[in-house]
């Protein structure tokens, strides 16, 4: 009899419980949006953060938001790029807007050849450390320290310190424009640009804002804020000129090599361009410097093709 | 014998130059004077260049509360108003002087007369506070605090002693020691000079047991001042540090930051600061020069050089004897905090207490090991916090830890880096820690 009356007891309290449960899961449910799951689907999952938000959940969530805001303006996964934004826009239903590919850029080109080491460091081998101590091992104060902080943050394994020249070269095809490398360098040399038509970009290869006479004296590659470049592009009006150091902005610049010609220093880079036919008339000084600062970046020219 | 209760290591001394009487340092022929000498915000210079100074003509005015005005320390002409490397291995504005002659601001008594509190007793805690903040003083241990800003505690908070930091634990500097065996009275007028401006009447000199002579000296000295007690302490690294002092001296603890050490009652001065404040009060003379140790094991003549702010180190290295051939490393400061430097023709400032010439075998860093958990870490740091764990975190740029451990806590002595086995560049990791979670704080503050 008693077994009866357990059986009973028990049957009812988990009937009681499974409906409590049960309208309690209907009162209190969480309605997600099922897109977020689908456009959370086709995202890489690499959780980078290079969006601007916390992981590829969050971005999936921002994705959803916007698109019923009506635009999906400014949202882009630079790891997936171009095609992965193209298949969000495909479940959203949305028209996605073509963005130009990017790549990280080291603004430094301050070899051991071009600027020579004054001091040794020997503390803990980090950036951040060693900027705290001071201006580092060269008579920059706004070069590479060569300790990679970058290579550190790199989750793609696309950025490595050459060991000949000891500033960080990154690999293009790897490299995924999540900007982690350019916020975790001390002195922001490290810029994300635009990649540029067929992989081909002008960059001033320096991040020098000292006066023209301190930087010159301490690397044989630094710009030092002549403005010739400046002059020499009036037409395009792409380069400018601030606090010493010239910018090149890579939406204007109509890739005429101008600017490359103009610099005494050899500070303004032509990358993955094919190499110039030397030209009779030309003093073959631009030559003879460009040799030692040649640019870090190159991949051979025909892969560029 | 008292000292502080927690952590501390032993480090060898080597004071080389004890005992040697002060030298006056010649003139240099160029005197650079950063604005950037103390902590806050840097002074702006009022000069510009072809204006001619004097001894003791403003250079730069205080750029706000928290900050000290500049000096000349010689006479000539302002070549310069640019940007130059100074000690801290920056690129910073700095006026830099050519020397003609030796010409003073007559405001200035060079006297070397005594002259006792009680000669003056116009004077009032306003008054000696207000000439303190004119003259630039700022603490000479080399935190380089303004003092003015230490004598006016915040509403609130009432001191009830003075402690005079006469430890200098750092091995090798010995120019607090070779100043009180010069100077014992000024030091004294000095002390009293800081106890009137707050308001107190105890005062303590804490002198570390490794100078004999020089606690046997103000103690008799101190005999014609009730109030004055000089305190020999045990000898121990880090005991100079302000909070290890109060709790050696008095025995009260500094409770964690935000708190201050004025939450114990104490106010601490340096012994170099109550000498300059001895001058700048009685003998209107600002801040232009200082006491600083020249040394090192393979120099010649191991000095205690009063040198004027300004002068070029090289120029001092050169006054002991030139630098030796074997130098891995020139550090300004002690071994144990001090910052190597980046170049020798950086100028001296108001907090450089040491120039310390290391041999290339002393230089080099031993190789680095994996932790191995020993804990030695733990056991020396004077602050209870955890060394190891707090280098880790920052090197894994883990702040939220970091600051949960504390790490701004850290006095940053090095006791840790010093007695690790492993010879972990600990400190390193914890001063970007520590540097990180004190902006992200300020951050959220200024929210």
């Amino acid at each position: 009899m008693s077994l009866i009356l357990a059986i009973i007891a028990l049957g009812a309290i988990g009937l009681i419980a499974a409906l409590l449960l049960y309208f309690a899961s209907r009162k209190f449910a969480v309605h997600e949006d099922e897109r977020i799951g689908q456009v959370g689907a086709v995202l890489p999952q690499a959780n980078c953060g290079g969006c601007g938000f916390p992981g590829c959940a969050g971005f999936a969530g921002a994705c959803v938001k916007a698109a019923d805001a009506g635009s999906l303006e400014g949202l882009l996964c630079p790891v997936g790029g171009q095609p992965v934004m193209e298949q969000v826009a495909e479940i959203l239903g949305m028209a996605v807007e073509a963005s130009a590919p990017k790549v990280a850029v080291v603004r430094c080109n301050g070899s051991c050849e071009n600027r020579p080491r004054l001091v040794q460091f020997d503390g803990a081998p980090s950036c951040k450390v060693q900027q705290m101590i001071g201006m580092g091992e060269t008579g920059c104060s706004y070069g590479c320290y060569g300790c990679g902080d970058c290579v550190a943050a790199c989750q793609f394994d696309a950025i490595h310190i050459n060991p000949e020249t000891l500033l960080p070269e990154v690999d293009e095809e790897k490299c995924t424009a999540c900007g982690a490398c350019a916020k975790a360098c001390p002195r922001q040399i490290i810029e994300v640009r635009l990649k540029g038509p067929k992989n081909r970009r002008m960059v001033v290869l320096c991040n020098n804002k000292d006066k023209g006479a301190i930087a010159n004296k301490w690397c044989k590659a630094s710009c030092i804020g002549c403005g010739k470049c400046v002059k020499v592009c009036e037409k395009f009006e792409a380069i400018t000129l601030t606090k010493n150091l010239a910018y090149i902005d890579a939406e204007k610049c109509k890739l005429c090599r101008k600017c490359e010609e103009a610099c005494p220093k050899g500070a303004i880079h032509a990358i993955n361009m094919p190499p110039r036919k030397p030209k009779a008339e030309t003093p073959s000084i631009p030559n003879t410097q460009s040799t030692p600062n040649a640019p870090t970046q190159n991949v051979e020219p025909s892969k560029a093709e | 014998m008292k000292t502080f209760k927690i952590g501390g290591v032993h480090p060898e001394e080597n004071k080389l130059s004890a005992g040697q009487p002060i030298r006056e340092a010649q003139l240099p022929k160029q005197a650079i004077f950063s604005m950037f000498q103390h902590i806050g915000a840097p002074a702006n210079a009022v000069v510009k260049k072809g204006d001619q100074v004097k001894v003791g003509t403003l250079l730069g005015e205080a750029g706000g509360f928290v900050s000290a005005p500049i000096y000349s320390s010689v006479s000539g002409k302002v070549s310069k108003v640019d940007v130059a490397l100074d000690a801290s291995g920056l690129r910073r504005m700095a006026v830099t002087v050519d020397v003609e002659g030796d010409e003073w601001e007559e405001s200035i008594d060079r006297s070397k007369d005594l002259i006792r509190l009680s000669d003056r007793p116009e004077l009032d805690a306003k008054t000696i506070v207000e000439k303190i903040k004119t003259a630039g003083i700022v603490g000479m241990g080399g935190a380089t605090f303004p003092t003015h800003v230490k004598l006016c505690p915040p509403p609130g908070k009432v001191a009830e002693c003075v402690i005079v930091n006469a430890v200098e634990c750092e091995p090798y500097l010995t120019a607090d020691h070779s100043l009180m065996l010069a100077h014992p009275d000024e030091i004294l007028v000095g002390l009293q000079l800081v106890m009137k401006a707050v308001g107190v009447t105890k005062g303590y000199i804490g002198i570390e047991n490794n100078k004999p002579d020089a606690i046997q000296l103000m103690t008799e000295k101190a005999k014609q001042y009730p109030e004055i007690e000089v305190v020999p302490l045990k000898l121990k690294y880090p005991q100079g540090g302000e909070k290890q002092l109060i709790d050696a001296v008095i025995g009260r603890q500094v409770p964690a930051p935000p708190a201050l050490p004025i939450d114990t009652g104490a106010i601490v001065q340096n012994v170099g600061t109550c000498f300059a404040i001895y001058e700048a009060v009685m003998k209107n003379k600002p801040l232009i020069d200082r006491v600083i140790t020249v040394t090192g094991k393979s120099l010649k003549h191991p000095s205690n050089l009063l040198a004027r702010l300004g002068t070029p180190f090289s120029q001092l290295i050169d006054e002991c004897g030139g630098l030796p051939e074997d130098t891995g490393k020139v550090i300004g400061g002690g071994p144990m905090m001090g910052k190597a430097l980046l170049s020798l023709d950086v100028p001296m400032t108001k907090g450089s207490s040491g120039l310390l010439i290391m041999n290339d075998k002393e230089a080099k860093r031993a190789e680095v090991d994996p932790c191995i958990r020993c804990a030695k870490c733990v056991g020396a740091c004077p602050m209870g916090l955890e060394p190891y764990l707090l280098a880790k975190v920052s090197e894994l740029r883990d702040w939220d830890a970091a600051e949960q451990e504390d790490i701004t806590s850290c006095i940053e002595c090095g006791s840790c880096q010093f007695t690790c086995p492993s010879h972990r560049p600990l400190l390193d990791y914890i001063r970007l820690g520590k540097s990180t979670v004190m902006g992200i704080i300020r951050s959220r503050v200024a929210k």
